[in-house]
């Protein structure tokens, strides 16, 4: 058992996924440490001793997604200040790899985790709608990268793809509906024909820790 | 062999007037014919079409190749052409090589490239060992009766016949559409492992000469050794040759006409030194393809790129075309003929089933890294599509008699071999891939979200790796696409190359500059947006339909442009008042290349991989794909929670049934006037401003790239989305517009198009049929010499022109 009190048997709440094995918890309670600084929990300010995040243009929303209480699968709102090992394994689960073993059943619960974790990176407000603001936030946020990009053209995409948005999940709208926002039936409908188990996962590897400098 | 009549050389006795030069023109003569009878082939056999879907056009070309093979033989008892190893690797190679280089979906190849090495080095040794080895052994019992060959003979048949080959996976799969994954590493098999048979074959080449007595440890480790220099080498070989033409592409503005000629001639140049050095040349060429692409692509012109897929696309389907019918022709020829029954038997045999089980045991070892996992059916067409082909018969031809006794026999073999395979595997292996329901590509519509989703992911899973403390493959990619930015771009791309528009944005012009076209081309079919040629300049331009006036009504303005009557001007009284020629020819310009797009395209399956059609790349494709349908739904209105109306949002300049709009801040310019300054001048200032700042382009219209419609109108519009001071200002959605004048009116129409009406309709609604309100085009720029799109005020401005907006 590692330090820090680490439970080595799997947490409950992992039991929906697939096993995530030992090996990696131990891989992951490694990185934990590490970016913790051997403390028992992590900070938001923790992250920032991350190098390569600080070129990342969602780095906020990212990190702000390892504290929203709702991926945590805590009942309550909010953020929280602090979390613990098991949060962080409970966020990295939401990346594991399909495994061949599943069934249809499981599938797609697997699937509506993972949306509802790209869902809640959007809905900024905990509204359960993604509005038009919090679209254009996202893009331009996405878009920031690329210095030649003007705000405006970020906001006109976003305005864009939330016209397609409503087209996808609303079709015909009539003359006196408001579409308020996106909501989480009609994220899973925009999502329908691309297999999204498929593409967002990352590889737990058996590699060891990248050794960052702070 | 032709029938050469030679000209009978008289002593002279008189000045021939005409005469019969047939030895002077011979072989060109005879390469040319064959070319043409190749193509001429091809024509026949698209006349059938429901010959050319059951039947593999390569199998086709083989079949006409011994038919006739068989007719000159029969005629001269002569052996006609055979494919020369010569011609094959100099000629006929390397154009279907770089281009499938050029045109290999980057991120798909990089992706899997741990399993095609796999395949390709792994697979191709296994098969090559086995084959070899079990021959030996079979011919050890003595069913083949008397062979003189001894077991580095069988190895070195092996080694040759192992190889899948690009040129037979390429002409049956891109027939075939399966799924990109399954497609790309068969592919991508079939392109690296030619270092692997290079070396093979070279290593028991050399091996049966020196005869088997003499090799020792040594010069097996020297095989392994070479192997790793080989491929390598190539490899680097074709790096370097792709960073020269990069290089070179970003300095050619100035010979745009020959820009396409230093693609071919530099990656065959890789391909030569390669060879020369007796590296993989293969590999040279395919991976100077692949590096150059992104950079090349950029750096020339729009007809130069054209030119270059073209032309690469020409040259690589004749010298398939050629290929295979030369290898129909070849097969006659009864001097090579040698007939063993178990032999060619087990050949056939031994290369299928140890390629199954190779395939079975590399694809268990690679599910256990591979996140997207290879299924059974994935096996078995990667083991049936395992294709031999004409490279496997150019390097047994190339063996020499006096050293491998057999030579006959075992291009006898080869031959059968790459026929059974071409012509039995081709043709059965597209109902095989419909029995097994092998995933096929999916053809999407390209969706705004699912690119803008699609940069999510790979950020976020960047950064799940970042914090995860992973190397993986988005760490590595981000990493690269850090040290491109920051270095490659710089000294390879032109600099108005470098500032390109992030791709999202490039689709998201794209797909609005769609709407807007096929808008046009709807409103007019609804016969609501006829514009009126009017030669008075106050005429009130507002379409009544009720009244139509014959003697100066002009059709619409798509039959103004199918006509081709002379320029036209979308807006009459900008016509009139433009004083500069040069506005003329860029509305002719421009219109001649909307009318390109006001047709509906045609909606054919498009498949990502072939041969036969010029496939954009990937994003190209989809972002130009067509979009009518959804352009309906685009033009759908939804209430953002801000307003609280919903407008639906089309932009684009290129609506210019608006008249008579006026400027918002009108101090600049006069009533009906243009400005002093000319707009369009100061239009085109502004983008060489701001786009090209070292003057590498000037003020010459090719900059526009007028040679692709969209991209200039992307171009165009570009400029508004960089014009600084407000940038772009969406009526629709910006808070800080006095949204009085939208309130008015309910954006939605009847029940088929929802539309949002214009800024002026707002205020007076244009009469039409059905009494339509069409939709708003967004103002893109608040540059005071922009006319367009505001509502007319209560002022009593004349509807002047738009100069902006028939600057297309």
């Amino acid at each position: 058992a590692g330090t820090g009190g680490v439970p080595r048997a799997q947490p409950r709440h992992l039991c929906p996924f697939p096993a995530v094995t030992s090996e990696q918890i131990e891989h992951l309670h490694r990185r934990f440490k590490q970016l913790s600084q051997d403390q028992l929990t992590i900070r938001k300010e923790n992250f920032d001793s991350i190098p390569d995040l600080e070129f990342n243009p969602i780095r906020g929303k990212i990190v702000h997604a390892f504290f929203d209480k709702r991926n945590l699968r805590q009942e309550s709102d909010g953020l929280a200040d602090e979390i613990n090992f098991e949060d962080f394994l409970t966020i990295m689960s939401y990346f594991r790899p399909i495994e061949m073993n599943m069934d249809e059943e499981q599938l797609d619960r697997f699937r509506k985790e993972k949306l509802k974790f790209l869902f809640h990176m959007y809905d900024s407000d905990h509204d359960g709608k993604i509005t038009l603001q919090e679209y254009r936030n996202v893009v331009e946020e996405l878009l920031s990268g690329n210095p030649h990009l003007e705000k405006e053209s970020a906001r006109s995409i976003a305005d864009g793809a939330m016209m397609e948005a409503a087209s996808i999940c609303v079709g015909q709208m009539g003359p006196d509906q408001v579409y308020e926002g996106i909501t989480f039936e009609d994220f899973l409908k925009m999502w329908q024909g691309i297999d999204i188990e498929t593409k967002m996962h990352v590889r737990f590897l058996n590699v060891d820790t990248i050794a960052h400098c702070y | 062999g032709q029938r050469s009549s030679e000209s009978p050389k008289y002593s002279n006795q008189s000045f021939a007037i005409v005469s019969f030069k047939w030895d002077h023109v011979k072989e060109p003569y005879i390469i040319a014919l064959w070319i043409l009878v190749a193509s001429l082939a091809k024509i026949v056999f698209h006349l059938s079409h429901k010959v050319t879907r059951v039947v593999p056009e390569s199998a086709l070309l083989i079949v006409l190749g011994l038919f006739l093979g068989g007719i000159v033989w029969a005629a001269d008892h002569i052996a006609s052409f055979s494919l020369t190893p010569t011609v094959f690797f100099f000629y006929l190679l390397p154009p279907i090589v770089l281009d499938a280089g050029y045109f290999m979906p980057n991120r798909l190849f990089f992706g899997n490239l741990g399993s095609i090495l796999l395949y390709a080095v792994i697979g191709t040794v296994w098969n090559a060992a086995t084959t070899g080895l079990s021959l030996y052994g079979v011919y050890l019992t003595g069913i083949m009766g008397q062979l003189h060959s001894g077991l580095l003979d069988f190895l070195l048949f092996g080694s040759l016949i192992a190889a899948v080959d690009p040129v037979a996976v390429l002409a049956v799969f891109e027939e075939v559409h399966v799924n990109e994954v399954l497609f790309i590493i068969v592919f991508g098999e079939s392109l690296l492992n030619d270092a692997v048979t290079v070396v093979l074959y070279n290593v028991f080449d050399s091996f049966v000469a020196i005869g088997a007595a003499n090799v020792t440890g040594i010069e097996c480790l020297k095989g392994i050794v070479s192997f790793f220099v080989v491929s390598l080498g190539g490899t680097l070989v074709g790096i370097f040759f792709a960073f020269l033409l990069s290089l070179v592409s970003r300095f050619t503005k100035h010979v745009r006409i020959i820009e396409p000629g230093f693609v071919f001639i530099i990656s065959y140049l890789s391909y030569l030194t390669a060879e020369m050095l007796s590296l993989s040349a293969i590999l040279a060429i395919t991976f100077c393809g692949i590096c150059c692409q992104k950079y090349v692509k950029a750096n020339i012109s729009e007809q130069s790129s054209t030119t270059v897929r073209y032309t690469m696309k020409m040259m690589a389907s004749g010298a398939e075309t050629i290929i295979f019918m030369f290898l129909g022709i070849s097969a006659v020829d009864p001097d090579i003929w040698t007939w063993n029954t178990a032999f060619i038997l087990l050949t056939l045999v031994f290369i299928s089933v140890y390629r199954v089980i190779g395939v079975i045991i590399q694809t268990w070892i690679l599910n256990r890294y591979r996140t997207v996992q290879l299924e059974i059916i994935d096996q078995v067409v990667m083991s049936y599509g395992g294709l031999r082909g004409a490279v496997a018969f150019a390097l047994v031809a190339l063996l020499d008699k006096d050293k491998v006794k057999d030579r006959n026999l075992f291009v006898s073999t080869t031959i059968i071999v790459v026929f059974f395979t071409v012509i039995f595997q081709g043709l059965t292996i597209k109902p095989l891939v419909q029995w097994l329901k092998v995933k096929k590509t999916e053809h999407r519509e390209p969706k705004l979200n699912e690119k803008l989703h699609g940069r999510a992911f790979d950020h976020i899973l960047s950064a799940i790796e970042d914090i995860s403390g992973q190397i993986g493959h988005h760490y590595l990619r981000d990493k690269w696409s850090n040290f491109d930015r920051k270095f490659l771009r710089k000294i390879l791309m032109r600099r108005s190359a470098q500032k390109s528009r992030d791709q999202i944005l490039n689709v998201f012009h794209e797909l609005n500059l769609k709407d807007a076209i096929s808008y046009v081309a709807e409103g007019e079919r609804r016969g609501s947006l006829a514009f009126i040629r009017s030669p008075s300049t106050d005429n009130m331009v507002n379409v009544d339909f009720s009244t139509p006036l014959p003697g100066t009504v002009e059709s619409s303005v798509s039959y103004l442009l199918r006509e081709k009557a002379g320029p036209v001007c979308l807006d009459m009284q900008a016509l009139e008042q433009r004083r500069k020629s040069i506005r003329d020819t860029e509305d002719t310009l421009a219109h001649h290349t909307l009318q390109q797009y006001l047709y509906k395209p045609r909606q054919e399956h498009k498949h990502l991989y072939s041969r036969h059609e010029i496939m954009h790349s990937e994003d190209d494709k989809q972002d130009k794909e067509i979009f009518h349908r959804t352009m309906r739904k685009r033009l759908e209105s939804f209430k953002s929670t801000k307003l609280g109306i919903n407008h639906s949002k089309k932009f684009n300049k290129i609506h210019k049934r608006d008249r008579g709009q006026k400027r918002r801040n009108s101090s600049v310019i006069p009533n009906g006037n243009i400005p002093s300054e000319n707009p369009v001048q100061d239009f085109t200032l502004k983008e060489k401003d701001l786009e090209f700042s070292e003057s590498e382009e000037n003020n010459d219209y090719e900059t526009l790239h007028l040679g692709k419609g969209v991209d200039f109108l992307a171009n165009v519009t570009k400029q508004n989305f960089t014009d600084t001071p407000a940038g772009i200002d969406n009526p629709v959605f910006s808070a800080d517009d006095d949204q009085s004048i939208y309130m008015k009116f309910s954006p939605w129409l009847s029940s088929e198009d929802t539309v949002v009406p214009s800024q002026r309709a707002r205020v007076q609604l244009p009469y039409s049929p059905d009494n339509f309100r069409r939709l708003t085009p967004i103002r893109l720029s608040n540059k005071s010499t922009d006319s367009f799109l505001l509502a007319d005020g209560p002022e009593d401005r004349p509807r002047s022109f738009l100069p902006e907006s028939t600057h297309m």
